[in-house]
């Protein structure tokens, strides 16, 4: 390892590379000839393609944000990145299928162990592709649909035709329009009414190779009086030069439904995650995000909530962890569009080296919606004084019986915290992230314990080294 | 040579921003005694706690102390406590999100190993602390001193120690705060912890009140950064009754 690979890598523990034996591999560049091609690669029905070719020229007349951060949004090369690299030609449902290198990095990441010990369902996606993919049987009997979203769209045409783009569609940013045009693998998943998945799914995305664009596309269906937690996990090796993950997921509750969706971000400290997420709750239905984003070099992610139906809940768990080098640029939007709806935003973040996290969120509540209620509260974090940061909360209230609750608050680690832990016995290091774990407890809690353990463990090791 | 000290203190003296605190203070503790250092406030009374347990913001800039003939001074806070000083808070600081239980775990095993953590003694010795100390079980789910009351941090500092069963516990004006059965139900606690074992205690007070439930074996009295005197359990009495100017002019 080179001297500035190794300095990139730190202690981030799953930044390995595997070989790149792609199959198929698209050069650089985007172009519609591109996007054609990945459409017929995968054999799509007309429709598909003609929506990837209009997102595509909507991408490319939309001008970039200009919020966030635009700095290192301009600093993105699209000329630079791989649309589309296929490393192996199946999805599997064995993992001994699989081909070795892809499930030795599986294997290191605990997908398999974490499968047969409590989930009900795995996909394993590889740059572009699902490489693995099982349901435990008990479900696929009860009629629950599982699928990399590729499968869903050839197997369930009707269903993804109906809801591909319902929640987020194309022309909602230059994101979600990169997303559509060039998007490949994710998850498809339907839950017919009044069943309940009791152990979670889950989705692990892995980028292996330089400069890869990720653009996986994730639709779930809960249907009446179902329910379903849905997990995912990313991490991508360290390299020097950037990679792009842009997903988008769309989320439909319809009554009485209940979708949690979590997420424990670990991208690379190279890897731009620009993500939209979004989800629509009908009458009694209720979505959860539960979203930590540890990893990647710039994040803008806004997990949403459209509260359509009446008694309709939100809630968006977050927290945000910004290093040397990283902006965390994270938040929430709900809209409140009918009576007696309720939401609760909860916002943690840290910021340590002269790392950046944001809180920006918006909340709105339509005039015609009675009786509705709204909490937030953001925490920020601070260890050390060349970090930042900042809170940019915007609240549209349009009907005055609207309770609305809103806190803020910054605080810095003491010395004096510090030496009650140390006279404990707990090193330096270890008293920190005593503190900064307790600072995302009301998160971790909120996560399955496998997950709240590996989280807790990677907020351990982003401490080490950091007490001068 | 006889038996090795628990604690020696030699000549120490300790500033914080450059203006010195304590000039020069001798103290020996020998195993199983229980000591009281009494002084009125500035006396340098919590300087000296601080400093045994090695806070970051005292220079130490003469002198000596040891800890079972190991130099402590090369320590820094967590090691000195995994060598076995224990010092109970003035002010114990709130953790926000770490659980108590889940805090206890952790400290046992970081003080004593992991398997001091993990035995039935830790449960057992856990469920008579907190029985002793009046403490409820739905103790353990709540975030270390986060909106306890005064009396309740005192008590799970107790707690603690306990846990951790020190060589050598430092409380720190631990009866301030307290009412009479708070001082009471601690003051067995400290019995409990260290009364024929062959660890110590140093209690550092301003007011005799704990001193009448826990007999120290010595009283010193801490004027001004130095020890102007010392005696047994009947000079903590002769300062309640009598305050410290007489002890102050003995001392000129």
């Amino acid at each position: 390892m080179t001297d500035e690979a190794r300095s990139a890598v730190g202690d981030y523990k799953v930044g390995w590379h595997d070989p790149e034996n792609a199959t198929i591999r698209f050069d650089f560049g985007l172009s519609e000839q591109v996007v054609r091609d990945i459409s017929a690669l995968k054999n799509e029905p007309e429709w598909m393609t003609e929506i990837r070719v209009k997102a595509f020229h909507h991408f490319e007349n939309r001008p970039m944000p200009t919020w966030g951060n635009m700095h290192l949004l301009e600093e993105i090369d699209f000329d630079k990145v791989c649309y589309y690299l296929r490393s192996s030609d199946a999805t599997e449902k064995n993992w001994d299928d699989v081909p070795e290198d892809i499930r030795n990095t599986f294997d290191r990441l605990g997908i398999p162990e974490a499968e047969q010990k409590w989930l009900s369902g795995v996909t394993a996606q590889y740059e572009s592709e699902a490489v693995y993919h099982s349901i435990r049987e008990d479900l696929e009997e009860q009629g629950v649909i599982f699928l990399d979203m590729d499968s869903g769209l050839r197997e369930y045409e009707g269903i993804v035709k109906e809801y591909f783009g319902s929640v987020v569609p194309y022309t909602d940013n230059k994101f979600s329009a990169l997303n559509t045009a060039v998007w490949s693998g994710g998850s498809f998943i339907y839950v017919p009414s009044g069943v309940h998945v009791e152990m979670p799914v889950q989705a692990y995305f892995r980028i292996n190779a330089k400069n890869m664009g990720q653009f996986e596309r994730t639709l779930i269906i809960a249907d009446e009086g179902s329910s379903i937690h849905y997990v995912e996990g990313c991490t991508a090796p360290t390299y020097s030069t950037d990679s792009l993950h842009s997903a988008v997921v769309e989320l439909i509750a319809l009554p009485g439904a209940h979708i949690r969706y979590s997420t424990v971000q670990n991208w690379s400290n190279n890897v731009y995650n620009l993500v939209t997420k979004r989800g629509v709750a009908y009458d009694n239905a209720t979505i959860e995000w539960v979203d930590g984003n540890i990893g990647s070099k710039l994040t803008m992610k806004y997990p949403a909530v459209i509260l359509k139906g009446e008694g309709a809940h939100a809630e968006v768990i977050s927290v945000a962890y910004s290093g040397e080098g990283q902006h965390q640029d994270a938040g929430a939007k709900i809209h409140h569009l009918a009576s007696n709806t309720t939401s609760k935003i909860l916002s943690k973040s840290i910021s340590k080296d002269g790392g950046r996290g944001s809180y920006r969120g918006m909340v709105t509540v339509s005039p015609k919606a009675e009786n509705c209620k709204v909490n937030v509260v953001c925490d920020a974090l601070l260890l050390d004084e060349d970090s930042r940061s900042d809170t940019y909360p915007t609240m549209e209230v349009g009907n005055s019986g609207a309770r609305c609750e809103h806190e803020a608050s910054v605080s810095k680690v003491s010395d004096d915290q510090l030496f009650y832990l140390m006279s404990r016995g707990h090193t330096e290091e270890e008293a920190l992230a005593l503190i900064v774990n307790g600072f995302f407890e009301p998160f971790t809690r909120e996560l399955p314990m496998e997950y709240a353990v590996e989280l807790n463990q990677l907020m351990a090791l982003e401490m080490e080294g950091s007490i001068g | 040579m006889g038996e090795v000290a628990l604690l020696e203190i030699n000549g120490l003296q300790t500033s914080i921003d450059d203006t010195e605190i304590l000039h020069g203070i001798n103290l020996k503790i020998m195993p199983g005694e229980i000591h009281a250092v009494m002084g009125r406030n500035g006396s340098g009374k919590s300087t000296t706690a601080n400093v045994l347990m090695g806070h970051p913001d005292y220079e130490v800039t003469g002198g000596t102390i040891h800890l079972d003939g190991k130099d402590l001074l090369e320590m820094e806070a967590h090691e000195r406590a995994r060598s076995g000083i224990f010092l109970s808070f003035q002010y114990p600081q709130a953790v926000p999100g770490l659980q108590v239980g889940n805090f206890l775990r952790r400290s046992v095993a970081a003080v004593r190993g992991e398997e001091a953590a993990k035995g039935a003694e830790f449960r057992s010795t856990l469920k008579e602390g907190m029985n002793r100390l009046d403490l409820d079980r739905s103790f353990l789910s709540r975030y270390v001193n986060d909106g306890f009351s005064g009396g309740e941090k005192k008590r799970f500092e107790i707690l603690q120690m306990m846990l951790l069963k020190p060589r050598l516990a430092i409380l720190d004006e631990t009866d301030s705060g307290l009412d009479i059965d708070g001082i009471r139900t601690v003051a067995e606690g400290i019995d409990a912890a260290i009364r024929g074992t062959t660890s110590g205690a140093l209690i550092i007070t301003h007011y005799n009140r704990i001193l009448e439930h826990v007999k120290p074996d010595y009283v010193h009295v801490l004027i001004n950064g130095c020890i102007v005197k010392s005696g047994g359990p009947e000079l903590a009495s002769e300062l309640e009754e009598r305050g410290y100017d007489w002890v102050e002019s003995d001392a000129e």
